[in-house]
This record gives C-alpha cells, structure tokens and sequence, in this order.
C-alpha cells in the first residue's frame, strides 16, 4: 500500500480532511486568511457529490451550516477573527441545541481587522467564552499541515461523537505554509458518524437522556419530526422555563464533554521526563519551542516542549502535573497572554509560569524562547 | 363539518402565546389550510422561524420545526434546502425579524431563488419585546422607542422583495383571512423564493399607542386599506392614496438555485467519468 504524497498548503490539507471525514456541505464566506479552504471545497464538494454555498454573510454561513446538519449531513464552515465574532451567535444556537458541525477559525491579528495576512493566536478563549452562556467547548489547534488534516477529521469525529460545535484553530503560519502530506487511505484514519435513534419517531425525544448525555439525533426528512429551538428546552426538545429541567439540561450540556476530557485531550511531550523547564506552546510556536528546547539541550539545560493539540478542554490534569515536576513554566503565545492565565491556574503556583508575548504579526523565533529559557534557568 | 385544524396541531401544544385580537392565529389557519390542501407530506416539510412573537408558530405545528436565531430563519431554511432538496421548506417570521436583523438574508433569499416559502407577518411593530418601533412601522406612528413619531421611512415588504429577485410575491392581510390560505397555495406550489406578507394586527402595543380603540378597529383598518390589485387598475392614484395592493404582486420563471447546483453536480460529475 503506497499512500499517496502531496506538497499542500495548511488549509488545502484541512479540506482534503473534511472531505475525507465525510464532510459534504461547505457554507462559507469570504476573509483571509482562511479562504482556500472555501476555494478547495468549492471545487471538491460537488466531485463527490456535495454542496458548496457561499453566504451573503459570516453569520448566514453558520446558520446555513446548522441548517444542513440537521438534515444528517456532516457540514463545515471556515472563517478568521472577524467571521469568528460574527458567527458566535450561531454557534451558542449550535450548542445549545446540540447540533454537530465543524468550525475553522484561522488565526489572524485582532482586534476587529486587525492584521489579516499576519498570525494570531489571539482567539483561544473566544473559542470557549465567545458566545453567551455556559456551554461546552472543543478547540484543536494544530501546528503543522499534516495535523491540519488529521485533525480536522478528529473535529468531525469529535463532534458527531458529543452532538456539539468543534473549532479547529490553526495560526495563519499553519494555515498558509506549504509542507509534505502524506494522505490516509480510506479506512486508515477512524471516522465516526452520529447515533441515530434506536427508537421509532413516535417515542423519539431529540434530548432523550435514557440514551445518556449525548442523545441520538434524528435527521430532518428522515421521517422523525420534532422541534428545534434556542430557548432553553426540555427533554422533548420544546421551550421550558422550569427550573429544574432548565438547569439539568445546561448541565448535562457541559457535562457531555467535561466528562469526556480523556477522549477528546490530546497534547505532545517532547523530552519532558527530565525536564527542569518546560515551554508549553502549540500551533507555528510549538515548532519553534521545539527548537528552541534543542538548542537548550545542547547547552546542557534540560528544556522539554508540552504541545497542546486540544486547547479545549484544557489539558488541566497534564500541566498540573507538570507543575509539580518542572521548576520552572514558559508560554510563548502569539498574543498579549491567554494561554499563560491557564496554565497558572493548573499549576496552582506550584511553578512559575512566565509568558513570551508577541502581537506584532511576526512568530515567536527559537531564539526568543531560548532567551527565555536561560532568563529562568 | 368543519376543517380540522387538531390533526396538524403538536398535542399539548396550545393555547399559544399571542395576545388576545393577534392576527397571527389567523394567519397559521391559513397556512395549516394550505398544507393541507397540497398535501404536503409532514416528514418532508420543514418549517423553519426566526425571533418574534411570528416565530414561535412553528413549534405548535407537527412538522420538521426549527426556531432558530433572531433574523436569520432564512440561511438556516437555506442550508436544509441544499442539502435535503426534497423537502418542502417554509420559512415564517415577523416584520423585524425579517427585514430589519434578518434583511441580509431576506434581500439574498431573494436573489438566489432557492425554493422555499417565506411568510412575513407584518404588524408593524416588534411586539414581543413591547412595542418598538420596527422597519414597517409608518413614519409618525407611535411606538415605545418613537414616544415623539416615528421619524423613519418604512419599508414596503413586498416591493423590497420584488426588487431583490424573489419570483412570487403576494400580500394579504388578517382580515381576509380565506385569502391567505390561497396566496400560500400558490407560493408553495411556485418553484423559487416566494413571499407572502401578510398585514397583521397587533392590538397589545401598536393599537394601544395608535389610538385604535378595538381589535374590531384595527382589523377594520387592514379590511378598509385593502386594494385587490385587480380592483387598483380602475382606480386613479387619488382613490389609491393610502390603500395597499393585495393578492399575487409578483410571478416570473427564473432557474431555481438548488436545480441550478443539482446540474452543476451533475455536469462536474460526467466530466470525472469521462
């Protein structure tokens, strides 16, 4: 079995990978740095037999997308910062009514247009407090063009498997650079489709928790009529203001994927057994943390790299842990300090945790974060 | 023997939640008649909502039902047409859930010509939220955020929609209500965007502070304002200064969108084969 090898550029790669997870509606607009991955779709789709819309808007783009899933098709919409602001209301709607669907947020410089041909990671905690309300959260943030696709499948998989929004989040470096890829076979990657109801449509609850925390959604024109609203709901899917059904509801909501957080973390360690300093980065910074910590290793100083892959649900176990055993925490970020506030709340100050902070549109470079690493030492 | 609403009414579902003298529980007659009269098959109807009293009408009624984000019923409609299209797909709101947040995606339905039904109920005003004033409200009126008049120009819905690219439109009011049933008929039965507005009522905030004394005035009014457009051709613009047109407005074949991309699949699809 010969896989086939492709030169790709991130955001080609995360097409090809919605199309591989069975992704066969695209709504979109367009913004950069995100817009090859409409332009691929546009494209591919209707080669297997899928849609392609562009929107009149970011927020039509994600209402079009919910829309669609409900129907029982694995829909994606891509976007960057401001698209991502514009689409939070319908996200929340997505959540709240537990609708899978797939969101691409490419990482540009804010606030508002910000710096649009230049990298960010500045949108991590809008991909979890973004929208109003409590709900759940799934972020992926990959770092390299070969992940862009594995995870962007994960996303799909992810989130069939919990009925909720996943945003994969790759910096614009991510996003744009153009690295070797070699493309699963068919089958080679799991690809997981929603449980559909077990029951008839006379006995069929849209949040029927005999079936768990995440209950099987029926499809629209699958004979299975029911209600879909953004109030709070019942069970049977129709608005209540009852306290108790309205609080269990918004717990279980939350619940589905907290209680999930060793399914869906996922992170690196890089010659961490015997580290003293570990830098905890992700995304285009995770590449350059990386070097950085083999520079420090060569200068006899026992750096190791914690890759975050999921950002959300933080890895909270994991880096509380490595509080415990590093003396000293490092979080090089492209943005004014996010990642840094929770990595000190895992590690509860048991480590120092100080940040390297970068806004101007240029990545963090090894030797900044080499620099760091001897300034702990 | 009576028609029987029950049989596409959610048990349990009713009463709703509109207001004594509403025109809306008109209009939903209406549209139940309609289905019922093309025998829409229930598990292939979608009917999909905004935010607004209008809104809620969905969930009473025993379909595919979607109650979505304010404004935005619409793109969300256009995601289950692409990528279901053999599903009917109706679309209800009110005026400010349609034309003034959800305008984008009105003006844009329209220029597509996907295949689905939009039903605006028009009350001039945004009732839910207590009486603002809302795009359709007419300059001077009174309304909770006009205490002074309404210094804004309204929009003509049906107008707005004929000059986006919808390819049916047609207006009714509540009064007439043995009309509504027939507009809808044929702007289901139309393949491409179709809007119905419909004049509507409401006695709770636009009639309090617009010195309507009774629903039975307010529903006078929309009867009294009323113009069939075949009845407008004899009269002059003297006799039509202040009345508004009803009945079919607007009728033209042009490619439907969700067809038009079918094609295109197709067309994609023969040159991989060949």
């Amino acid at each position: 079995m010969s896989n086939k090898v492709a030169f790709l550029q991130g955001n080609e790669a995360c097409a090809h990978g919605a199309i591989y997870a069975g992704c066969r509606f695209f709504a979109g607009y367009p913004i950069t740095p995100s817009t090859e991955v409409a332009e691929v779709l546009s494209n591919e789709l209707p080669r297997v037999g899928g849609a392609f819309i562009q929107m009149e808007d970011e927020i039509a783009a994600m209402a079009a997308v919910i829309g669609a899933s409900l129907t029982g098709m694995k829909a994606l919409t891509a976007t960057s910062g401001p698209g991502f602001s514009l689409k939070q209301e319908n996200i929340g709607y997505a959540c709240i009514t537990e609708v899978p669907c797939v969101i691409i947020n490419v990482m540009r410089g804010g606030p508002s247009t910000g710096m649009p041909t230049g990298p960010s990671q500045s949108d991590v905690m809008q991909a979890k407090w973004g929208t109003h309300g409590d709900h759940p959260a799934i972020c992926l943030v990959p770092a390299s063009v070969q992940e862009l696709f594995t995870e962007t499948v994960r996303a799909f998989n992810l989130a069939e498997k919990y009925r909720t929004p996943v945003t994969v989040m790759p910096d614009e470096i991510v996003g744009h650079m153009r690295e070797r890829i070699v493309f699963p076979e068919p089958g080679e990657l799991e690809v997981i489709n929603r449980t559909l109801p077990s029951v008839g449509p006379g006995e069929y609850k849209p949040y029927d928790t005999r079936f768990g925390d995440v209950p099987p959604l029926a499809s629209f024109g699958s004979g299975y009529r029911f209600h879909v609203t953004g109030l709070n709901k019942a069970e049977d899917g129709f608005p209540t203001t009852r306290a108790d059904l309205v609080q269990a509801e918004e717990e279980r909501q939350v619940r589905k994927v907290e209680k999930a957080i060793d399914d869906i973390v996922t992170y690196e360690e890089y010659l961490l057994d015997d580290a003293e300093i570990a830098v905890v980065a992700f995304g285009a910074i995770s590449r350059s943390a990386r070097f950085a910590v083999n520079e420090a290793r060569k200068r006899g100083i026992r750096a190791g790299l914690f890759r975050i892959i999921t950002y959300w649900p933080f890895p909270e176990r994991q880096i509380r842990a490595l509080g415990q055993r590093v003396k000293a925490i490092i979080t090089p970020e492209m943005n004014l300090g996010m990642t840094i506030h929770e990595v000190r709340r895992c590690v509860e100050g048991r480590a120092p945790v100080s940040g390297i902070f970068r806004v101007d549109g240029e990545p963090i470079n090894p030797a900044q974060i080499l620099a760091g690493i001897q300034e702990v030492r | 023997m009576g028609f029987d609403y029950e049989k596409y009414i959610r048990p349990g579902k009713l009463p709703h939640i509109w207001c004594p003298g509403c025109g809306h529980g008109i209009v939903m007659k209406g549209l139940i008649r309609a289905i019922d009269a093309l025998a829409l098959d229930r598990d292939m109807t979608a009917i999909v909502s905004g935010i607004g009293c209008a809104s809620r009408l969905p969930g009473y009624l025993d379909f595919c039902t979607l109650h979505t984000t304010h404004g935005r019923g619409v793109a969300f409609a256009t995601g289950i047409k692409m990528a279901k299209p053999g599903m009917n797909v109706i679309c209800v709101g009110g005026d400010g859930d349609g034309v003034a947040i959800g305008g984008n995606h009105f003006i844009h339905a329209c220029r597509r010509n996907i295949d689905m039904t939009y039903l605006i109920m028009n009350n001039h005003i945004y009732g839910m939220t207590g009486g603002q004033f809302s795009p359709t409200t007419p300059f001077g009126a009174r309304a909770s955020t006009t205490p002074y008049g309404n210094p804004d120009p309204p929009f003509d819905i049906a107008r707005l929609a004929i000059g986006a690219g919808a390819t049916f439109v047609a207006r009714g009011t509540a009064f007439h209500a043995s009309q509504i049933d027939k507009l809808l008929v044929e702007a289901i039965r139309h393949k491409g965007f179709s809007v119905v507005e419909i004049l509507d009522s409401c006695p709770t905030t636009f009639g309090r502070k617009n010195k309507f004394k009774s629903v039975i005035e307010m529903m006078n009014h929309l009867k009294e304002i009323a113009v069939p457009v075949a009845a407008a051709d004899k009269m002059s613009a003297e006799q039509l200064q202040g009345k508004v047109l009803t009945g079919v407005l607007h009728r033209e074949d042009k490619p439907e969108y969700v067809e038009e991309y079918g094609r295109l699949v197709e067309r994609v699809r023969e040159s991989m084969e060949g």
